[in-house]
Parts: C-alpha cells; sequence; structure tokens
C-alpha cells in the first residue's frame, strides 16, 4: 500500500528535506522523481510582480487526494507527496511540489508526470497575476488539457 | 430544494460575493438546469457567466463531468473558470 500525503499550506516547502523524510530508512526504494513549479517573472509578454493562488478549501484537498489515488493504483510506486502553495506569491517562489518514490525510474517519472498533468487541469486552484497594466486571471491553457487527455486514451 | 451557491475567481469578482442560498424550484434537479435557471435570473449572474469562457461546476466538491449531475437537497454547488494552478 503506497503512502500519499497532500498538504495545501500557504508556507514554503524543503525539497531535500521531503525527499530525505520520505527516503528514511526505507531501502525498498530505488529511485526518486520530483517536480516543483516556481512563479515566473513574465507571463504572456507582461512581467509579474505577483502571484496569487485563490483555491477552494475542501473541494482542493478532495481533489488532490483522488488524484494521488489514481496515480498509486495506476503506478508502482512506494510513497507520493504533493504539496502546493495558495496566497500570494513573487517571482522565484516555488508553487507546487510533487515527490514520488519508486523501486525503479520509469514508475517514479510516469507517476510524478501523471499527477502534475491531472493536477493542472482537475485541481481547484486559480492563479491572479500582477501586472504593470492591472491583475488579471490566468486562463486555462489547452496543452494542459491535451497533456491530460494522454493518459486516458493511453490506458485504453 | 436548497442549495448553496459558490463562485471562484473571476467568476466571484463578476458576481461581487463568495456564496449564495438558494430555493430552487423543483423542475431545478441538475446542475445545467441550474445554469439556466441562474442565467433567468439576469444579473450579476447573466453576465458573469457569459464574460466567463466555459464555466465548469462542482457537486458537493466533486467536479461535475456534464449538465446532467443531479443535485440533492442541501448541495453545495460550485461554479468557476477553468483551473489554472500548478
Amino acid at each position: 500500500m503506497a503512502n500519499t500525503q497532500v498538504r495545501v499550506q500557504a508556507g514554503d516547502f524543503d525539497a531535500g528535506a521531503e525527499i530525505a523524510r520520505l527516503r528514511a530508512g526505507n531501502a525498498a526504494i530505488g529511485a526518486v522523481a520530483s517536480f516543483i513549479g516556481v512563479a515566473r517573472d513574465r507571463n504572456d509578454g507582461s512581467p509579474v510582480a505577483t502571484l496569487t493562488l485563490e483555491h477552494y478549501p475542501g473541494m482542493t484537498e478532495r481533489a488532490l487526494e483522488g488524484i494521488c489515488a489514481q496515480a498509486v493504483q495506476r503506478f508502482d510506486v512506494i510513497d507520493l507527496l504533493v504539496i502546493h502553495r495558495v496566497g500570494q506569491l513573487q517571482p522565484l517562489d516555488q508553487i507546487v511540489l510533487v515527490v514520488v518514490t519508486s523501486a525503479h525510474r520509469g514508475e517514479a517519472f510516469a507517476a510524478c508526470q501523471f499527477v502534475m498533468d491531472y493536477l493542472k487541469t482537475e485541481a481547484p486552484f486559480w492563479k491572479k497575476e500582477a501586472t504593470p497594466q492591472g491583475s488579471r486571471w490566468v486562463d486555462a491553457r489547452e496543452s494542459d488539457e491535451a497533456a491530460r487527455t494522454r493518459w486516458s486514451a493511453a490506458s485504453e | 430544494m436548497n442549495v448553496t451557491v459558490l463562485y471562484f475567481a473571476r467568476l466571484r469578482e463578476a458576481i461581487g460575493r463568495e456564496r449564495d442560498v438558494f430555493s430552487l424550484p423543483p423542475e431545478v434537479a441538475t446542475v445545467g438546469a441550474l445554469r439556466g435557471w441562474l442565467l433567468a435570473q439576469g444579473e450579476p449572474w447573466a453576465g458573469a457567466f457569459a464574460e466567463t469562457r466555459r464555466v465548469r461546476a462542482a457537486v458537493n466538491q466533486e467536479m461535475a463531468r456534464d449538465d446532467a449531475t443531479p443535485l440533492s437537497d442541501g448541495a453545495e454547488v460550485a461554479f468557476f473558470p477553468p483551473v489554472t494552478g500548478g
């Protein structure tokens, strides 16, 4: 039974410390894959001063737990950790962390990508960015939808 | 049937508040029917839903896959633009 953990928080995270904690004493782990999403200083041609993440408390955690449940059913993973920040962030700030441990790299890479592709289209977060022209909501990208759909096509 | 309706992001700003509580007529029993009923109430819903491309919905904190998703008494229904986390 895989160990899954989901956290939605305002504060920052330490990927190294999280990985060390998951690995501690577990010699069954042969691979660790991780993804960190970070706030950029430009988007759609404008400088971005701040990025504010709104979410749907309650549903956010349920959606992330649901995505993790699908991932551990589909891939042979040992640990799966997702941390997503909310509130006001600035360029250079970390936004999201996904860590997957498994016996071998293939499952770890795939599960990490699967979780991010689903998170991008299914987890109720919304980004608003402050630019010199005023603040604006970030539009969803069709490429994100395509990235998720790819996984359902692959399972048929 | 009573439902709580929540709004998020651009839709929340366009409507000007985070939630409403409605007592719905019996024929409004699905997400799609609720969407239509809100539009028929006029502003602020008509404008807010029109200016937000592809308004998505969740019922009791589960993503509603289509407009046929049923509502039940006391349901929490949320409307929001496509998500942009990560």
